[in-house]
């Protein structure tokens, strides 16, 4: 028995990464939620969106670095971020001028958005790919690690290390920031209690003089803001593969679906319940249970629910779950 | 008369790659061609007559290649000894437990011990599963890896897959859509698009069932080979009397009786797809998709008609996925792309005019035909536009190699904007 080599063991494996690729998620589900809540539709591009904001700021990145900038231990990517923001709002903004508003003025079934959005996908997804190219990119620069391996062993004489990588650290607070700030501005602005009104019933909304274009150009602005950063720290805590992007879509729409589509709060939640998920069910525990187990009872096998390449299987199961038993959601979202 | 126009095109622009190509690559695209219309009969009944969404595609195409496997490639003995009856046990244990949860789901009263029975039911059904099964996939996987590695298949004749294809793609249209439909249009969307990447997870990791990565070459197939026709004396002989070279005229050969097969088989669908449209069933697909509330109101059950239609064509595109595997001569899982699976045979049909069964084979040849023909035009216009660049800048390589991904681009644009300017495509639907 040794429990505090075993919680370290937890810490380390499952709980530290599924927090910063919970974050990852939850910030990619709000921005599928806020869309499907203003627009009411289901952003298929959203992936690529994320994409394109993270080429965009990899580009940036790239400069920086060639032209000696750097902000020492943090990565230099934070300092392209707002570039790469302008880039994909830029992108959106473009999009639904030339694309969306037509089918919004010709209040266009849902279904026919969710079409137009896939064409937009693999058009974002081209463009990806002819930029930057479809190999795996790397961007990192900075200190590694905020807690290394060697130093948390050195400091409490375990056997087991926590260790936290600095673009682990960096993805929790820049959550934590991004939505603070979008939840002050939802709750507390008057365009952002606009937006909420105009979710909550568009006919009352444009009666009481909210400009529909202006909210719906907002929103694809933090929309834009929100998949650029969720694209970056992803990006930052694995790596940059155009195809990975679009691989992300099931999970991220499975959060926003668990959470409730258009709920924000849900979201977020919904984002950590699929991450602690797939973290737990792919993590092999063989290393935590020959902690907790008295000597020589520890198991032969890994211990592994799930391979990690069913980590897909285990997003859609709790999809399936979902909408076996609560559509709606965790939070009651918009659809039923 | 439009439509008879526009197949004459088709038509015309594929004998025109056969004279300044090659007959050969132009029978390529109509084989390929043939599959893709039927995969976008598939989806246009799906999509055309009840306005559902799939976007997977390619893990419905992807079973029925795996059903082409399963009964086409004779069994593995040693495979069946080593582990074949272990593994069947898992599998019907599998079965056996969600069945079982559902069952408790039914019949216990809601509460907290139907839950709490159920969840306990499903944990302790996947660890006895897997107590069952990981031993059982190992020992088949052990089984001579580099050449088998799997229980191979029955053994039985490659055109019984066809149809098999199609049950196994019902089967899993059944539990999706009893899954994601009478919810949110978006919400089949979003499941199809999951269950076709657990498809083809499953694909590439059970080496056991499919080789995995190390693909199932050499399938059986319903034609001749080539080599076998060059060394028959009567056909060697037929073609020399037509003065051609036996080599290229086996090759020939082996196509057209691909041709055959597919064209009986698309011919056939077609008939079928045109009755049910004329019938009152079609007519009532219609009205559902047009007014669910109004058909709803008049007694129509609109989910279980979803549900209905949904498997139907599901099971056609796992006939037409058996039919491409077939072709193929083998199952190459990393193969199954969303791009090439998915999409492409969307913008088959609405290109080719959703809800018409003429305009979703229109579409099949059109954009098959194009999709073959952009590749070679891209990069002969990336050449073009980069010749005045030195041999060495940096740019031009670029650009160059990026000439492959020009296909999504176009591919997208010309989604966007059929759907955009001519919104019922090129054979509207009447």
């Amino acid at each position: 028995m040794d429990l505090l080599n075993a919680f370290v063991a937890l810490m380390n494996f499952v709980v530290i990464p599924a927090s910063a690729y919970g974050a990852q998620l939850a910030l990619g589900a709000l921005g599928v939620t806020l869309i499907y809540a203003i627009l009411r539709f289901s952003n298929f591009a959203h992936g690529d969106t994320m994409a394109f904001g993270t080429m965009v700021t990899i580009l940036v990145t790239w400069a920086l670095q060639g032209a000696g900038l750097s902000l020492g231990p943090v990565p230099t990517a934070l300092l392209a971020m707002p570039v790469g923001i302008f880039g994909a709002a830029a992108l959106v903004l473009l999009t639904d001028r030339a694309v969306y508003r037509f089918y919004r003025r010709q209040k266009a079934a849902p279904v026919i958005l969710v079409i137009v959005s896939t064409g937009l996908m693999f058009i974002y997804n081209g463009v990806v790919r002819f930029i930057i190219g479809v190999d795996d990119q790397s961007f990192d620069d900075g200190a590694r690690f905020v807690l290394s391996a060697r130093e948390f062993r050195e400091a409490t004489g375990l056997q087991e290390a926590l260790t936290l990588r600095t673009s682990q650290a960096i993805t929790l607070i820049t959550a934590v920031i991004v939505v603070a700030l979008l939840f002050w501005f939802l709750n507390r602005t008057r365009t952002g209690k606009s937006m909420r009104a105009f979710a909550d019933n568009e006919d009352l909304a444009l009666l009481s003089g909210i400009s529909p274009e202006r909210v719906v150009a907002i929103t694809w602005i933090i929309v834009a803001a929100l998949a650029t950063v969720a694209g970056t720290l992803y990006g930052l805590d694995k790596s940059f593969k155009p195809f990975t992007y679009f691989q992300l879509l099931l999970p991220i729409f499975a959060s926003a679906i668990v959470g409730g589509l258009g709920s924000p709060v849900g979201a977020i939640v919904g984002g950590f319940v699929i991450a602690f998920s797939e973290v737990t069910v792919t993590y092999a525990f063989k290393k935590v249970l020959v902690y907790l187990l008295p000597d020589g009872w520890g198991p032969d096998g890994l211990v592994q629910l799930l391979g990690t390449d069913y980590k897909f299987a285990v997003s859609f199961a709790i999809l399936v779950i979902v909408l076996l038993f609560r559509p709606t959601g965790l939070f009651r979202g918009k659809s039923g | 008369m439009r439509g008879v126009w526009l197949f004459a095109l088709v038509a015309a622009l594929i004998v025109l790659s056969g004279v300044m190509q090659s007959w050969n690559v132009a029978l390529g695209i109509v084989n390929m061609g043939l599959v893709s219309a039927i995969m976008a009969l598939g989806v246009n009944m799906q999509w055309g007559y009840a306005g559902l969404f799939n976007i997977g595609v390619m893990g419905f195409v992807a079973l029925g290649g795996l059903a082409a496997v399963l009964i086409g490639m004779p069994p593995v003995a040693e495979a069946w000894q080593a582990g074949g009856a272990r593994l069947l046990a898992a599998l019907a244990l599998g079965a056996g437990v969600i069945a079982a949860a559902a069952l408790v789901w039914k019949r216990m009263a809601p509460g907290t011990a139907r839950t709490l029975a159920m969840t306990v039911l499903l944990i302790g059904g996947f660890f006895a599963f897997r107590a069952v099964y990981d031993p059982a996939a190992s020992a088949i996987e052990a089984v001579d890896p580099a050449v088998s590695g799997y229980l191979g298949g029955l053994g039985l004749p490659i055109l019984l897959a066809w149809p098999v294809g199609g049950l196994l793609a019902a089967a899993a249209a059944w539990a999706i859509g009893k899954v994601a439909l009478g919810l949110r249009s978006d919400y089949l969307a979003i499941a199809t698009l999951g269950i076709a990447e657990i498809i083809i997870a499953v694909l590439k990791n059970e080496d056991w069932l499919s080789r995995g990565v190390k693909n199932v070459i050499g399938l059986p197939r319903p034609v001749p080979y080539e080599i076998d026709l060059q060394e028959s004396a009567a056909f060697v002989e037929g073609v020399g009397a037509l003065g051609a070279d036996p080599v290229i005229a086996s090759s020939i050969a082996v196509k057209l009786g691909y041709m055959a097969l597919f064209l009986a088989v698309l011919g056939i669908l077609l008939w079928l797809s045109q009755m049910a449209l004329k019938s009152p069933w079609g007519r009532m697909m219609r009205a559902i998709r047009d007014n669910e509330v109004a058909a709803e109101a008049m007694g129509k059950d609109v989910t279980r008609r979803h549900l209905q239609i949904f498997i139907l064509g599901s099971a056609v595109l796992g006939l037409a996925g058996a039919m491409m595997t077939t072709l193929d001569g083998q199952l190459v899982p990393t193969a199954y792309q969303p791009l090439r699976f998915t999409f492409l045979v969307w913008v088959m049909v609405i290109v080719g005019g959703s809800g018409n069964n003429y305009g979703a084979v229109l579409g099949g040849f059109l954009i098959w035909f194009l999709w073959v023909q952009v590749e070679p035009v891209g990069l002969w216009l990336m050449q073009t536009i980069t010749a005045g660049l030195p041999e060495t800048s940096a740019l031009r390589t670029h650009l160059q190699d990026a000439a492959a991904h020009m296909r999504l681009l176009t591919m997208g644009v010309v989604l966007l904007l059929v759907l955009r300017f001519a919104p019922r495509g090129l054979l509207p639907e009447k």
